[in-house]
Order: C-alpha cells, then sequence, then structure tokens
C-alpha cells in the first residue's frame, strides 16, 4: 500500500482570538495534484501557512503527517528541509541577494539535511541552467537580487523555478494564479506540469477554476469556513466556474 | 565564472559561521611579556615614551606642544553617545613586547606572538606567500614584524613603522606630520599627538603604483594600555597605493582608550586606497567593557586629479567616534567614504565622513550603510562642504539603515554646507528591517535564520563589502555575521 505523502486530520487552528481553520481533514497521495478552491476568507491562505509552519497561527487541534512524520512538530526550516515547499502568493524582496546566491544557500542546506556534499559553483550553475529550461525561465534571473524590482508574473515563475531547484515532495501553491495574465499563467502552468512527477504531489489554492484549466487536479476539493465541505472530480471546479459558491454554501448550511 | 564562484564563497563563508558558536572568536590574550610604563600623563610621560623610541628633538618639542595643546582643550560630547568620565591619569600610555629587537624576518618574531597570528587566520608567512600582501604587524605599540620590504625598497616605495620613519626620514615625516590633521585639531588628535605610540608611514614615490595591497593589523594586547596609533602616507605625483587596516582585540572587562589619527596626502595625480576592517572588543551584552575607539581620520587630495577613497567595515567598540574624511583641494580631485557600521547589543557608534570641496570639478560619493540590532544606537554624520572656490563641485550620499529588532535606534544627522551656486549635491536616504516576512520566507527555503540575516546583510552591505579586496571582504562578512548572532529571534 501506498503511503500518503501529507495527511491532515481534524485541523484546528487559529490568530489571536479567531478560529480560522475548523477541522480540515485532507489526505494527499503521491503523484497528485489536489486543488483547494473556496470564497475568500475561507482559510485557504491559512492552510497553506500553518503547514509550513507560520508563527502567527495557533494550531489547537488535530494532526498533520508529512511522509509519516508529525509536522507540526518540525521548524519551517526543517518542513523545508524534509521537503516541504510553499509557492508564495506574495514572495518577498531581498535586496543585494541574487537568485543565484540566495537559491545555492538554500539548496545547500536541503542537501545537508540529507547528508548530500554541497555542490560547487560548476554543478550548481549547470543544475541552474538545465531547470531554468525546463520552467522556461531566462537565466538572467540568477544574477538580478531576490525578486527585487520583478513584476508580479517574474516574481511568480520565480517561485516555480525554486521549486524546480528545491524539488520537494510536497509543493503548495497559495494563489500563484493571481495577478497574472493569461500568458504568465500558461508559463507558470507548463512549469508546474514540467514538475509533475510520480513521486511529487501538489497543492494548488486558488481562488479561480482557469489556473486549472492548465493545471489539471484529480481532486478539488471546496473550503469554506474552515472545512472541506465538498470534494469531487475537476468537474466540480467547473460547476463552480459556472455557479459560484453560493449553492455550495448552501449545500453546507443545510448541513451543518 | 568569477560571479559564481564568489557565490559559491559567500555560501561557503556563510555555512561555516553558522556552523560554529561563536562568542567573541578573536577574544583570547596572547602571553607576550610587556613594558609599561606607570599610568598617568604629565611631561615626563612623554618624554620617556620620546627617550624611549630614540626620538630627535623636534619630535619630542612636537609632542610637548601637542601635550600643552591638549592641556586646555575639553572633550567632546556633541556625538550621540553616552559613557562614564574617562579618567585620563589612570592610563598607561606605553606599552612594547620586551624583545625589541627588530627582527629580519619571521623566524626572529616571537612565536608566542606569531601563533596569536595564527588564531587569527592570519599566519604571516601564508600571506607572504599567496595574498601578496606586506603585513605591517603592530601589536601593542611597536611593529614587530614587517615583511616585502626589499620588494617595496626596490621600486622606492617606504612602508615602515613611524617609529623608524622618524629615525630614517625625518625630513619626509617633518614635512607631512600634522599637516592634515593638526596637532590641536582636537581633543583626541591633540593627545594621539602627545603620546602616540607607533603606527604605519607609507611613501609612494612619483610615477610609482604599489604592486601590492600594504596592510595592517592592529592588536590591543596591554590591559588599561591606551592605543594612540599614528599613520601617515603620502601617495606622491601619480603615484598609487591601497591600504589594509585590520583589527581585532582581546575581550576585557575595562574600557579602553582607542585615540588614533590617521592623515593621507595625495599629490597630483595620485590616488589613495585606505580600506579598514574594525572589530575591535565591543563589550558584553549587557554593555561591560569594551573599546572606546575615538579616531580622527582625514585625507587631502593635495593635487589636482588626486583621489582618496576610504572603505571601512565596523563592527567592533563598545563606542565608536569616527569621520574619515577628505579635503578635496586639487582641482578634479575625488573622495570617496564606503561603510558598513555595525552595532549590537549596548554598542554606540557615531560615524561617518567629511567631504569639504575646495577645488574646482571636485566630486564627491558617500555610500553608508547602518546596521542596528539588540539595544545599540547606531548614527550616521555627515558633511558635506561646498566652499565658495569649488565651481562645479559634485556630491552623491546614499545613507542607509537597517534595523533589527525593535529595540536599537538608528540616527541620521547629514549636514549639507554649500557655498556655490553651481554646485550639485544629492542625498539619499532609505530605512528598513529585516521583518517576519523575509525571515519566514527564507526558513521555508531551508534557512535558518542566522543564515538568512547573514545573507540579507551581506546584501544590503554588498555595494560597499565590494570596494574592498577580496581577502578583506571575506574577513568583512564574517565579522557581519558574528556581530549580529543572536540578534534575531
Amino acid at each position: 500500500m501506498i503511503q500518503p505523502i501529507l495527511e491532515i486530520r481534524n485541523l484546528h487552528a487559529r490568530v489571536g482570538e479567531r478560529e480560522i481553520l475548523r477541522g480540515v481533514d485532507l489526505t494527499v497521495y503521491p503523484g497528485q495534484v489536489h486543488a483547494i478552491m473556496g470564497p475568500n476568507g475561507s482559510g485557504k491562505s491559512t492552510l497553506a501557512a500553518v503547514l509550513a509552519g507560520r508563527e502567527d497561527y495557533q494550531v489547537t487541534e488535530g494532526e498533520v503527517l508529512f511522509d509519516g512524520k508529525n509536522l507540526l512538530e518540525l521548524s519551517p526550516e526543517d518542513r523545508a528541509r524534509e521537503g516541504l515547499f510553499l509557492a508564495f502568493q506574495y514572495p518577498v524582496e531581498i535586496p543585494g541577494v541574487s537568485t543565484a546566491t540566495f537559491l545555492k544557500t538554500a539548496l545547500n542546506e536541503l542537501r545537508k539535511h540529507r547528508g548530500q556534499s554541497p555542490l560547487d559553483a560548476m554543478e550548481f550553475m549547470e543544475l541552474m541552467r538545465e531547470r531554468a529550461a525546463l520552467v522556461n525561465i531566462d537565466p538572467a534571473f540568477f544574477s538580478r537580487s531576490l525578486n527585487e524590482g520583478f513584476s508580479g508574473g517574474e516574481k511568480k515563475r520565480n517561485e516555480i523555478f525554486q521549486l524546480a531547484m528545491l524539488e520537494p515532495r510536497l509543493a503548495i501553491l497559495d494563489e500563484t494564479d493571481s495577478g497574472l495574465d493569461i500568458d504568465a499563467l500558461r508559463i507558470v502552468a507548463d512549469g508546474v506540469n514540467a514538475l509533475r512527477t510520480p513521486d511529487r504531489a501538489f497543492v494548488v489554492i486558488t481562488h479561480y477554476q482557469r489556473l486549472l484549466n492548465y493545471i489539471v487536479p484529480d481532486i478539488v476539493h471546496v473550503l469554506y469556513r474552515g472545512r472541506i465541505i465538498k470534494s469531487g472530480t475537476k468537474e466540480l471546479a467547473l460547476e463552480l466556474e459556472a455557479k459560484g459558491y453560493d449553492w455550495i454554501k448552501d449545500e453546507a448550511e443545510v448541513e451543518a | 565564472m568569477r560571479a559564481v564562484n564568489e557565490y559559491n564563497e559567500h555560501v561557503d563563508i556563510l555555512e561555516h559561521i553558522t556552523s560554529e558558536d561563536y562568542q567573541y572568536k578573536y577574544g583570547f590574550e596572547s602571553q607576550i611579556e610587556e613594558e609599561v610604563v606607570p599610568p598617568g600623563l604629565d611631561e615626563s610621560i612623554i618624554r620617556t615614551i620620546s627617550a624611549k623610541k630614540g626620538e630627535p628633538e623636534w619630535m619630542l618639542q612636537w609632542r610637548l606642544d601637542a601635550f600643552r595643546a591638549w592641556q586646555y582643550m575639553k572633550e567632546p560630547h556633541w556625538a550621540n553617545v553616552r559613557y562614564e568620565p574617562i579618567d585620563y591619569q589612570a592610563i598607561s600610555y606605553y606599552a612594547a613586547p620586551k624583545r625589541a629587537a627588530q627582527p629580519r624576518s619571521l623566524e626572529e618574531v616571537d612565536p608566542e606572538l606569531r601563533r596569536t597570528f595564527e588564531k587569527l587566520g592570519i599566519p604571516l608567512h601564508e600571506q607572504e606567500i599567496l595574498a601578496g600582501v606586506a603585513v605591517d604587524a603592530v601589536l601593542d605599540s611597536v611593529s614587530v614584524a614587517t615583511t616585502f620590504r626589499e620588494k617595496l625598497q626596490s621600486l622606492g616605495i617606504i612602508f615602515c613603522s613611524m617609529s623608524e620613519a622618524i629615525r630614517e626620514y625625518p625630513d619626509l615625516v617633518r614635512r607631512y606630520l600634522g599637516t592634515v590633521v593638526p596637532p590641536n585639531d582636537n581633543f583626541f588628535a591633540a593627545l594621539n599627538s602627545a603620546v602616540f605610540s607607533d603606527g604605519s608611514f607609507c611613501y609612494v614615490p612619483p610615477g610609482v603604483r604599489c604592486p601590492i595591497e600594504l596592510s595592517t593589523y592592529f592588536r590591543i594586547n596591554a590591559r588599561n594600555t591606551g592605543q594612540f596609533e599614528r599613520t601617515l602616507i603620502i601617495a606622491d605625483e601619480g603615484a598609487y597605493v591601497s591600504y589594509l587596516e585590520g583589527c581585532t582585540a582581546p575581550m576585557r572587562d575595562e574600557n579602553q582608550l582607542h585615540a588614533a589619527v590617521v592623515e593621507l596626502i595625495a599629490l597630483k595625480d595620485a590616488e589613495i586606497k585606505y580600506s579598514t576592517v574594525q572589530n575591535w572588543y565591543p563589550g558584553d551584552k549587557e554593555g561591560r567593557g569594551g573599546i572606546y575607539n575615538f579616531v580622527t581620520k582625514r585625507g587631502i587630495c593635495l593635487g589636482e586629479n588626486s583621489k582618496i577613497s576610504w572603505t571601512q567595515v565596523e563592527t567592533g567598540s563598545a563606542i565608536t567616534w569616527k569621520y574619515p574624511s577628505v579635503i578635496l583641494k586639487g582641482d578634479n580631485s575625488v573622495g570617496e567614504f564606503y561603510s558598513v557600521a555595525v552595532t549590537n547589543h549596548r554598542q554606540q557608534a557615531d560615524t561617518g565622513t567629511k567631504m569639504t570641496h575646495v577645488g574646482r570639478n571636485t566630486r564627491s560619493r558617500i555610500v553608508s550603510k547602518g546596521i542596528s540590532a539588540g539595544y545599540s544606537q547606531n548614527s550616521y554624520r555627515g558633511l558635506v562642504r561646498v566652499n565658495p572656490s569649488a565651481e562645479n563641485a559634485r556630491n552623491f550620499s546614499q545613507c542607509d539603515s537597517l534595523l533589527i529588532g525593535d529595540q536599537c535606534g538608528a540616527h541620521t544627522f547629514p549636514y549639507i554646507e554649500v557655498n556655490n551656486p553651481t554646485a550639485i549635491v544629492e542625498h539619499e536616504a532609505t530605512t528598513s528591517k529585516i521583518g517576519e516576512d523575509i525571515l519566514f520566507y527564507c526558513n521555508q527555503r531551508g534557512i535558518d535564520t542566522e543564515t538568512a540575516v547573514a545573507l540579507i546583510i551581506n546584501g544590503y552591505a554588498r555595494e560597499v563589502l565590494s570596494k574592498l579586496p577580496m581577502e578583506f571582504a571575506v574577513e568583512a562578512q564574517k565579522l557581519l555575521a558574528i556581530s549580529l548572532e543572536g540578534s534575531v529571534g
């Protein structure tokens, strides 16, 4: 039997006094792409932040297993080193630190964690070129300060490039499509598709269905008021696109 | 490929730093016997110092004049720093290693001293061979090792201790000493002029480009001994020299006064680059101990088309009071100041520069990067003065502050005095903070917080670090990371 990469059971989390996640259950297997949709304020980005280990959020109940390990007791950097990657909705800018320097630091931290020797400059450069081609990124990115002065689309592409470089077990894409025009969206989606492997899973968080035309999910979940209230195939996303979220909210309220 | 190698090096260094438990790494004490004069300051002490150094009468008189001026001067208190009053009579003004006979080669150097340098990671013999650096090593007050002398001599370059210069090249010393920083310039410069122990002297003759970086490592090593270095560098017409000064100090409980004077003189078409990595003991986390670093550094672009460039990376000292300055006298001369000043814990720094435009078409550039952490106070104080004679003067100033945590302070005091309407003076300033968002982003990529801070500050300071010679840039990066360790999270 195949072990899940991610198992979330009855996850509750709060910011201050406000409970945002109210019993999330989710199981993700290797090779799968899960889409998490939902109206604004439903807890989508909170779920991503809690999984990545952001301190502002307090987990009050439930558990999360990552490759069978208790994810919630790991520091954010150890979660990353274990193979959890978050593509940020709002990637930060770090002036004076080139993308190459940043990624080399990150990659060698991961390699150290896995007991591998650090890549030397030549090997690293080679890997960057190869991965840049895979996700269609201009190598001119490497020497520019990380995200400084990048357009919204460039920042998102840089996230996907980092994903390609760091080769996580699980990648969470937090509204990667927000603010992208259709061409940028296609480039990002092509990058993600190029990185799909039988060992790797994706959790794609999005407000809109259009991203899912390009990154085709195996399962679509609807998150509403901190719970997954409906799961289905990719047709569910189309239905949401056509009908909006209201019908599903009504359904949820009837059940509750 | 070169760029990639540099990245590689950056990262390797950062890994190295974060893998070790750095306290004050260089806080050891070397066990070399010292000769110390009793504490206190009067004319007889100055006569003793001068006699011990075998100085000529004119030098003694020069010191005495400075001392008499100093007695009527007041310690300055306009800087944004606070400290207990200094008892100048409790300080011993001279210490010299007992084995004072000048060694002719490294083999003659006290083995204990050589081990000291090895602990610092700068074995002289390796530097000689690998780095192409001639090291005039100053332990406390007397020069104990000088290398590359012959090669420099063959080019007519004089590079020696100040004591030796006073004996061997009295005409040059008399001609230039005190011409940029007069003995009565300020309280600390006057004190230095009265009691200076030793330091470096460099003269590069007309048309000669010094082929190697000149370097001096200063260390304070005797308890209760003030350190009063005196450095004089002259680049004659068309000459070029790059001079590196770096220092680390052993851990101490008591405050130690350091009042150095550095004078640079660039004649027509000459260029002087002066780089400093300063890591005097900053005191402990509560602010006990640490060096008081009250330094007067000034250069003059005396001739046309001359250039003086100061680059400094300041991480140490409990209190820093330091304004490396340039007087742009020659037409078309250029002055530059690149600085990274880090304060952490209870450190206080009031540092910056003065650019005084006198000649026509003179240009100056100021890039100051302050980093404050802990409970420290970090002030930039700069003056750009354009005299009426300075037609078409240009200045650009960039003053950035980076805050780590919310208990520290960053202050900027830019003074601009323009007395010529053709001048163009630009000033830009930014303040930023290493915030949770950036740290979390780095953490999410597998980079722990300490490493992330080091990475971010090296990026922030890159424009300044890039002005340093490579081997110094590496050391400077290490120091930045070490001095900010534990400042976040």
